[in-house]
């Protein structure tokens, strides 16, 4: 640990440690070389979060580089969390690009195994998987405190110092070891931890009270996802497709409701639909709030990421909703 | 076992196009157990392909033969004239026995029969499954006997990732998650702490990417007298 006492000096971290409730948000980077993109959404984003995932060739889609991306975002005050994939990169692609990154003013980093890459639109393309997302962890805490790369040999300069973020799921199988691939996690060295999307708030609970027998709510950051949902729809196809993905029928009701005013109607005019679109959206908006409400009452959750994925629009009104504005707005670390 | 399957029929036809004279040669080890290159396949294969230059007006000659295994000298030897003969040889053997027969006969042209796939098992009858990825260090012992490399489509060492759900990967219900079978056989047995420690990143050396890979055993190397010539594999 540095003298000043933060590991990374990041905001991230220093609103966590200053005992604040967190708020991340995401950004996607386009399917394009276009920056003007990454700074729209970042104008969305400024203000409502603390930091933002940039990222990394999500879906293993073809997307500008989610550190070229989050160079964009530091230039626009903005602070990122650069997310890296094993997928991509063997190990030492992945420990060059986070000297870049730090060198371009990144201090978050997320380490994911990375969806597999036939979910993507280079479904024939090899993957890397050198190392795993566990190891990955390992790597970047190890760069920062041990002042070394994954060989072994030390830095000759200055190592990047980052605040080392990992993934959980809490749903996913086996169930039982959930717990204890977190407490893997942040015995690689996790500072914070970013949940799959949560919608089943006492599945999640149950998750929490094993997570907090281990005592690793006392060693690491836990920020419960969440994310609106856009339309009935999508909530079937998340809940029946995605792995781990909990969605009570409370929640499937209150969607389909929202658009029963247009329901049995013989056909929609492009008008209605815009309407029913505009109402499902609303109500995914409001049950977001609920859902934070409630997550922030639970023991050992110490922020919210909130993946409102093409939609960064939702996010200010979500945080607002939640009570959440204004963000903190810290001194820099020394 | 090495697994494989038969190439197309029209890759196949292709491969040969300017032959008039073919042996098929098949492999009476692996290739035969799974059903793909053995001397029934080669008998079938020698027909289809007299048959289909019928149709095309070509009067080819095709012959076959299998030999007990196709990856070692002394099997393969003994169909030295019968390789002279031809224009061309058709192994149906994995990708060793068609590499074998290449170096053996440095004056034939060899084309494949089959798509080598996999080391694996079999299931059941007509199904076939991946086991091994010859990785070159077994670390079956931490896995309970089940291997993260050939078996999971991330080759995790700390798994299972967030996509594992009701026994199978995410990438299709029809694959079984390697991490599911690791944790349930080492729950069964009272092992689990096994899975708690943090496995570090593996050396991949041993594996396909330290170069093509050769085993010397210097105990078991005949000297020159006994060879009686100098030994033919390439360093």
């Amino acid at each position: 640990m540095r003298e000043n006492g933060y590991l990374s000096g990041s905001n991230l971290e220093r609103v966590l440690r200053a005992g604040r409730f967190a708020v991340t948000g995401e950004l996607g980077p386009p399917q394009s070389a276009d920056g003007s993109v990454i700074r729209e959404k970042a104008a969305l984003l400024q203000g409502a979060c603390d930091a933002v995932n940039i990222t990394d060739n999500q879906t293993a889609i073809v997307r500008m580089s989610s550190i070229g991306a989050g160079t964009i975002v530091v230039q626009e005050g903005l602070e990122p969390v650069i997310q890296m994939t094993c997928r991509d990169r063997n190990r030492l692609a992945i420990q060059s690009d986070l000297l870049g990154a730090y060198a371009l003013g990144m201090r978050n980093v997320l380490a994911l195994s990375g969806d597999h890459q036939t979910f993507g639109n280079h479904p024939a393309a090899k993957n890397v998987h050198d190392i795993d997302s566990v190891q990955l962890v390992q790597v970047i805490a190890d760069m920062r405190d041990k002042g070394v790369f994954q060989c072994g040999e030390a830095f000759k300069g200055q190592e990047p110092r980052f605040f080392v973020g990992a993934a959980a799921a809490p749903f996913a199988h086996p169930l039982d070891f959930r717990p204890y691939r977190l407490a893997k996690k942040v015995n690689a060295g996790a500072n914070f931890i970013q949940t799959q999307l949560i919608y089943d708030i006492e599945a999640f609970k149950g998750y929490m009270e094993k997570v907090r027998k281990l005592g690793l709510h006392e060693k690491v950051y836990i920020l419960a996802g969440v994310g609106p949902l856009k339309s009935p729809a999508m909530a079937r196809y998340m809940r029946d497709n995605v792995p781990g993905m909990l969605i009570p029928d409370a929640i499937m009701e209150r969607m389909s409701a929202a658009g029963a005013p247009w329901a049995g109607k013989e056909e929609l005019s492009k008008e209605d639909k815009k309407a029913r679109s505009q109402a499902w959206r609303e109500e995914g908006i409001k049950i977001t709030i609920e859902l934070i409400q409630q997550l922030r009452a639970i023991e050992g959750v110490a922020g919210v990421h909130i993946m409102a994925i093409e939609w960064e629009e939702a996010v200010r009104p979500i945080v607002e909703g939640a009570g959440l504005l204004p963000r903190p707005v810290l001194e820099p670390a020394a | 076992m090495i697994v494989a399957e038969a190439k197309p029929l029209d890759e196949i036809k292709r491969l040969v196009a300017d032959a008039e004279k073919i042996l098929v040669v098949g492999c009476g080890t692996c290739v035969t157990v799974c059903f793909a290159g053995g001397a029934r396949e080669a008998a079938v294969t020698a027909s289809m392909l007299r048959m289909a230059g019928r149709l095309e007006g070509i009067e080819r000659q095709v012959t076959d033969v299998t030999v007990q295994r196709q990856c070692d000298w002394e099997y393969v030897d003994p169909i030295a004239d019968q390789v002279a003969a031809v224009d061309l040889v058709l192994s149906l053997g994995c990708g060793v026995g068609v590499q074998a027969l290449v170096e053996r006969f440095p004056d034939a042209w060899v084309v494949p029969g089959l798509n080598t796939k996999f080391m694996g098992v079999t299931l059941e009858q007509g199904v076939w499954a991946e086991r091994c990825a010859g990785c070159g260090d077994c670390l079956l012992g931490l896995t309970g006997g089940i291997c993260p490399i050939a078996r999971c489509s991330k080759q995790l060492l700390n798994g299972p990732c967030g996509g594992s759900i009701d026994g199978h990967c995410e990438i299709s219900a029809e694959t079984p998650c390697a991490w599911q079978l690791i944790y349930d056989r080492l729950a069964g047995k009272g092992k689990l702490d096994a899975l708690l420690e943090v496995q570090p990143p593996k050396d991949w050396r041993p594996a396909r990417h330290g170069g093509p890979r050769q085993i010397v055993r210097d105990d078991l190397r005949l000297n020159e007298a006994e060879v009686g010539q100098p030994a033919e594999q390439e360093a």
